[in-house]
């Protein structure tokens, strides 16, 4: 536990060095104001993040988050353009309980059938793309097909910060305690640390990895709304490939890919990280061409490490126990 | 318990057993699967039959399998390559940038497969050399490599590619039989014999049914994991070369997507994504089916995005099937009580 908080602080060292850098060339950027609106940009990838990082603390991974995202985006969407009195807080409702739904798929086939869960999203991404299409006959739900209660919800202010925020920071102090203070998280982090030790403990490795894809699917369903109604626009395509943006926020934030290490704060600053680079580009004078360079270099300089920091806990002697 | 006990025992049955004679002919299955498509297709469309559509269907797969052979072994090891579709952007924008400056096809190839092979030893050296994970070092690389295409080409193209370079995409060896149909067939029995007549492809399929074994019985484990990004990353290079060829332009957004496409015409063509088993011969089978299936749905005036959910539903489909079959084998062992 002290190594992740340990890792937890360098990682903050690390995204406050890069503002620092970025002060040198824009001090402006480092305002409060600004640095809100970072956060509130982030906010989408920080609640993908988080879900994320339940499925990969049970040693699984979730590639069909963005196209989750994307299919329930569009039924809120589509049920708004078509029932405009429907309220906004019951089409939130529904994002949830559709994209849990969705995850729940990818559960099932993980526990039921045993199948690699990278093969099972991988199976799913397309399948959730290609019924986006069936649902929209291909065509878009514009801005002005939208009420004007569902475009202004994420934007609507509360104390200071946008309801987007807000959706940010409940979602983390949702997983703060589900993560820290329940049984359910802990399971999560005993089946990724080893499975077998796990089953000797009494929890149900299969079903564990089931819950971890259906918060995963319940946050992307979340993130679908709020996505569609902060770009007030809904395609097939929307977020196509960001499933990676949120699998290197997990990575950069310490997320162990081999299970059963990772913090919440080292996913919700992995996401600021990528955040920072993404918004600090434009003001620094560098293309944003140079983003996806950046995020990458970053991703490898972040596996680079954690392996290192996790080979001195001893992680040898773990996998020789579980060989055993 | 009992589940993770099936796991356990289930590896030795992949061998031998009735069960295994069924995944055995996994090949003669999807070979079926081919032929009905096939006839599928001309009775559903009358063009299907053309000589010179069929030749051109043809793109739909070639480009993606002979990276799917080097994935093929990259898997049955027990790795995996995200990266590819991005080192076919990254060759693909070192061969315009070349261009730019007047190189001629000769050195157009020598670009690309040095780029590609350097690609592929950087994510050997991040995996074998250091021991990280493949599936976050190439999500790392996929970024890395297209961002740096993005880098030399933002929003910009190159063209203006010699004419003769045009023949690897575009050009045709005799009638009908384009050069990239000959490049596929001949790297299909390379990889052939690669796989399962050399020490070489033995030692592959130790290291991804075991790797401390092999390690163990004097494989050495991290020179043939090297070997095999910088085999993919160069058969990468030979796609981007043939696509690049085709398309006569480079885009930083080329070939966007590949990646999950060729892993999925792997694991389709029965390479199991733990590793250890997979044939060359379904990899290949596979291919075709999906590049049917494509151009088929195609001529109906089927969108691309709708086939998707076929290809995903068969994805997971073919995964279940073994499974299933194995637990009710398992079921039926166990109620006739042994």
């Amino acid at each position: 536990m002290t190594l992740l908080t340990k890792r937890d602080a360098l990682l903050g060292c690390a995204l406050l060095a890069l503002l620092a850098l970025v002060y040198t060339r824009f001090p402006a950027f480092v305002s409060a104001k600004s640095l809100l609106g970072v956060f509130n940009d982030t906010s989408i990838l920080i609640i993908l993040a988080l879900g994320q990082m339940a499925v990969i603390l049970t040693r699984c991974i979730d590639l069909s988050m963005a196209a989750n995202l994307a299919l329930v985006g569009m039924c809120t969407a589509m049920v708004n353009a078509a029932f405009p009195g429907v309220p906004v807080p019951l089409l939130v409702v529904m994002a949830i309980i559709i994209g849990s739904l969705l995850g729940s798929i990818n559960g099932l086939l993980v526990w039921k059938l045993d199948i690699p869960p990278i093969v099972v999203t991988l199976g799913t991404l397309t399948i959730f793309r290609g019924l986006i299409f069936l649902l929209s006959n291909g065509q878009w739900v514009n801005a002005h097909e939208m009420s004007a209660e569902y475009k202004a919800l994420p934007r609507f202010d509360l104390i200071g910060l946008p309801v987007l925020s807000w959706a940010a920071i409940v979602i983390v102090a949702f997983m703060v305690v589900l993560l820290n203070r329940t049984a359910m998280g802990r399971a999560f982090y005993a089946v990724g640390g080893n499975p077998s030790a796990a089953i000797y403990t009494g929890i149900d490795v299969g079903r564990t990895r089931f819950n971890a894809f259906a918060l995963s699917g319940a946050v992307s369903g979340l993130a679908g709304y709020l996505w569609v109604s902060r770009y007030a626009v809904a395609y097939v395509d929307i977020a196509s490939g960001f499933e990676l943006d949120v699998i290197a926020a997990c990575v950069i934030g310490g997320i162990s890919i081999a299970g059963g290490m990772g913090s919440v704060a080292g996913a919700v600053m992995g996401a600021l990280f990528l955040g920072v680079i993404k918004n600090a580009l434009p003001v620094v004078n560098i293309s944003p061409f140079w983003q996806q360079a950046i995020s990458g270099a970053a991703i490898i300089i972040a596996v680079v490490f954690n392996a290192r920091s996790e080979r001195r806990v001893g992680r040898i002697i773990l996998k020789q126990a579980e060989s055993t | 318990m009992s589940n993770e006990q099936i796991k356990g025992s289930s590896i030795p049955d992949r061998r031998n057993g009735s069960i295994a004679r069924i995944i055995a002919s996994w090949e003669f299955l999807l070979l079926g699967v081919a032929i009905l498509i096939f006839f599928l297709n001309v009775q559903a469309s009358p063009y299907f039959l053309d000589p010179w559509n069929l030749s051109d269907a043809t793109f739909n797969f070639t480009e993606k399998a002979m990276i799917a052979f080097a994935m093929a072994m990259v898997i049955i090891a027990g790795e995996i390559d995200l990266s590819v579709a991005s080192i076919i952007a990254l060759v693909s924008t070192c061969m315009g940038f070349a261009v730019q400056l007047g190189a001629d096809t000769t050195t157009l190839i020598i670009v690309a497969l040095v780029v590609g092979a350097l690609c592929g030893a950087f994510n050997g050296f991040l995996v074998a050399g250091l021991g990280l994970p493949s599936i976050v070092v190439t999500i790392g690389t996929l970024s890395l490599f297209r961002g740096i295409a993005y880098i030399i080409l933002g929003d910009k193209a190159y063209s203006g590619y010699p004419t003769d370079f045009a023949y690897f995409g575009q050009g045709y060896v005799w009638w009908v039989i384009t050069f990239e149909m000959v490049l596929f067939v001949v790297l299909a029995i390379m990889f052939y014999v690669l796989l399962h007549r050399t020490s070489f492809g033995r030692s592959v399929y130790a290291i991804g049914n075991n790797p401390t074994a092999a390690l163990f019985s004097g494989i050495r484990v991290p020179r043939v994991k090297f070997i095999l990004f910088v085999l993919t990353g160069v058969l990468s290079a030979i796609a981007a070369i043939c696509l690049t060829s085709r398309l006569g332009s480079t885009r930083p957004s080329i070939a966007v997507g590949w990646e999950l496409e060729i892993v999925t015409m792997v694991v389709l063509g029965g390479v199991s994504i733990l590793g250890g088993s997979g044939k060359i011969l379904g990899v290949a089978i596979a291919a075709v089916v999906m590049g049917m299936v494509t151009f088929g749905l195609g001529l109906l005036n089927v969108p691309g995005i709708v086939m998707s959910i076929f290809v995903g539903l068969l994805l997971i489909g073919v995964i279940a099937l073994p499974i299933l079959l194995r637990r009710f084998r398992a079921r039926l062992v166990t109620s006739t009580g042994r």
